[in-house]
Order: structure tokens, then sequence, then C-alpha cells
């Protein structure tokens, strides 16, 4: 295999992981917040696609590809929360959204 | 010399990976953090085309840079301009320095963990085959091995389906469809 070791790749999925678990913790807006999750996702995508390419096995690249469909299914329902929030003006902070009931 | 271009091209997309996302974060526009989102995304792809995940990097690119992030922007734009004043999480800094101090601890803990136990094992990939990671590797692991992981993600990309439609779906006459379903 030519280029980098995988360790190279376990280092930058976990500086990623991180760069997306602050962005949930420090921003207010549930968008911000729902992309956040998908660089967490996506960090762990790179490291099963990397451990796929040692190990010499697709099987991983299945789990990856499972991932982004389960993505895609919590982008489609978050983002109709959301939408639902801002049609009734509410204000999109997740630090005032302390209940869910319609 | 080719080791020194994939180093080159590995180089260039791990910076734009970290950029973009750290980008995604810091933006104060929802809009052009979900554009720096399909930076990030793109990146990513080429880090998969090397791991030789051809396959993989192509549904990332058409699903997730196409398909979600356009719907994503969709949405972005419908809601309009909601900036807030203070983007950042509310709450006393200790909150924020707490959230800098967990971020920094995962990765720490991480690099600790991969550096200790992993040894050189890492940098023995397997051989692999031309087709590594081929749409016909893959689709063949998909209908042989993975038949049942390939139902269920058909199911749940239909519940999600579901989901949405019932989540964004108007309420009649202006008036709010739990409180109908509650009166009838």
């Amino acid at each position: 295999m030519r280029g980098p070791d995988i360790q190279w790749y376990v280092i930058l999925s976990a500086i990623l992981f991180s760069v997306g678990a602050l962005g949930v913790m420090l921003r207010r807006s549930p968008l911000i917040i729902l992309l956040s999750v998908e660089i967490m996702l996506n960090s762990a995508n790179l490291l099963l696609i990397a451990f796929s390419r040692l190990h010499g096995r697709e099987d991983g690249q299945i789990f990856a590809i499972s991932v982004m469909a389960v993505a895609a299914s919590e982008v489609v329902v978050g983002l109709g929360m959301i939408v639902a929030l801002g049609r009734r003006n509410i204000d999109l902070d997740v630090d005032k959204l302390r209940t869910l009931r319609g | 010399m080719a080791n020194f271009l994939v180093w080159v091209v590995w180089l260039g997309a791990a910076f734009g990976c970290l950029a973009s996302a750290l980008a995604v974060v810091t933006f104060r526009n929802p809009f052009y953090s979900a554009l720096a989102l399909i930076g990030n995304l793109a990146s990513l792809a080429v880090l998969f085309l090397l791991l030789s995940g051809e396959f993989v990097a192509a549904g990332q690119v058409l699903v997730y840079g196409g398909a979600v992030m356009v719907m994503f922007l969709f949405v972005i734009a419908y809601l309009g301009d909601k900036s807030e004043e203070s983007p950042w999480s509310g709450g006393p800094s200790w909150q924020i320095v707490g959230a800098v101090l967990a971020g920094g601890a995962i990765l720490a803990e991480v690099i600790v963990v991969v550096g200790l136990t992993a040894g050189d094992f890492l940098s023995k990939p397997h051989p692999v085959a031309r087709d590594f990671g081929s749409p016909a590797a893959i689709g063949r692991l998909f209908l042989t091995d993975h038949l049942l992981a390939f139902e269920v993600t058909s199911i749940v990309l239909l519940v999600a389906a579901v989901g949405g439609v019932v989540l964004g779906s108007h309420a009649r006459q202006g008036e709010d469809p739990t409180e109908v379903h509650a009166r009838s």
C-alpha cells in the first residue's frame, strides 16, 4: 500500500471526531449540531474503511455504506423536526427548547 | 516518486478535511457551514479512494455531497436567516471550557490507546486484489453475506421517509394536526 500507514488515518479520524463533538457541545443552532453529527459519523466511516483496507476484507466497507444510510435517515428526521419548529416560529436554539411537546 | 505523490494527495485531503470541519463548527451562518461540510465530504471521498474504497467514495459524493447536502441547503434556505446573536452555547464560560477539555480528552485517549496497543501491526496492511472495493465486489457481498443488512437498511430508509413526511406535513386550515387528532 502506497502512502501513509493506517495509524495516520486513525489519528485524523480521532481529530475529526473531537471537532464534531466540540461542535455538538458548543453550538446552539440545531442545524449546526446536525452538521457536526455528520462530521462525527464520517470520522467513524473513515476508520471503518481504513481497517477494512488493513485487514484486506470488504466487510468494513459494507458497514460504512450502512452507516451512510442510517445517517441519511437521521438527517431526514432531524430536518423534519427543525422545519416543524421553524414553521411554529420557535427560536432555533437548543438552550431554549426545554420540552419536545407539540 | 509515486509514493511521494500519494503522500502529497493525502496531506492535501487531510488538511482540507480538518479545515472544513473547523469551518463547519465555527461559521456563524448555517448556510456557509453546510457549504463547508460539502468540502469536508469531498476530501473524505479522496481519502476513501486512497484506501481503495472506490464504491464507497462514489456513494459518499453522490449520497452525501449530493442528496443529503442539497436537502440541508433547501431547509436552511426555507427557514431563512435566523442566525442567532451569540451562536456559542450559553451559560457560564466554564461550560465552554469543559466542552473543550472533554473534546481534547477524547482525542488524547484515542491517540494514546492506539499508540500503546497497535505497535507496528497498523503499518502492515494485508495485500489486496485489484478489484478490492469495486462496485462488483461490494454488490456481490451485499447480495450474499450481508443480505440481511441490505434488507434492514431498506426498511430503515422507508421508515425515515414516512417519518419525514409526517413531521413535515402541513396542518390543515391552520390547525395543529396533533390537536385535531386529540379531539376526534
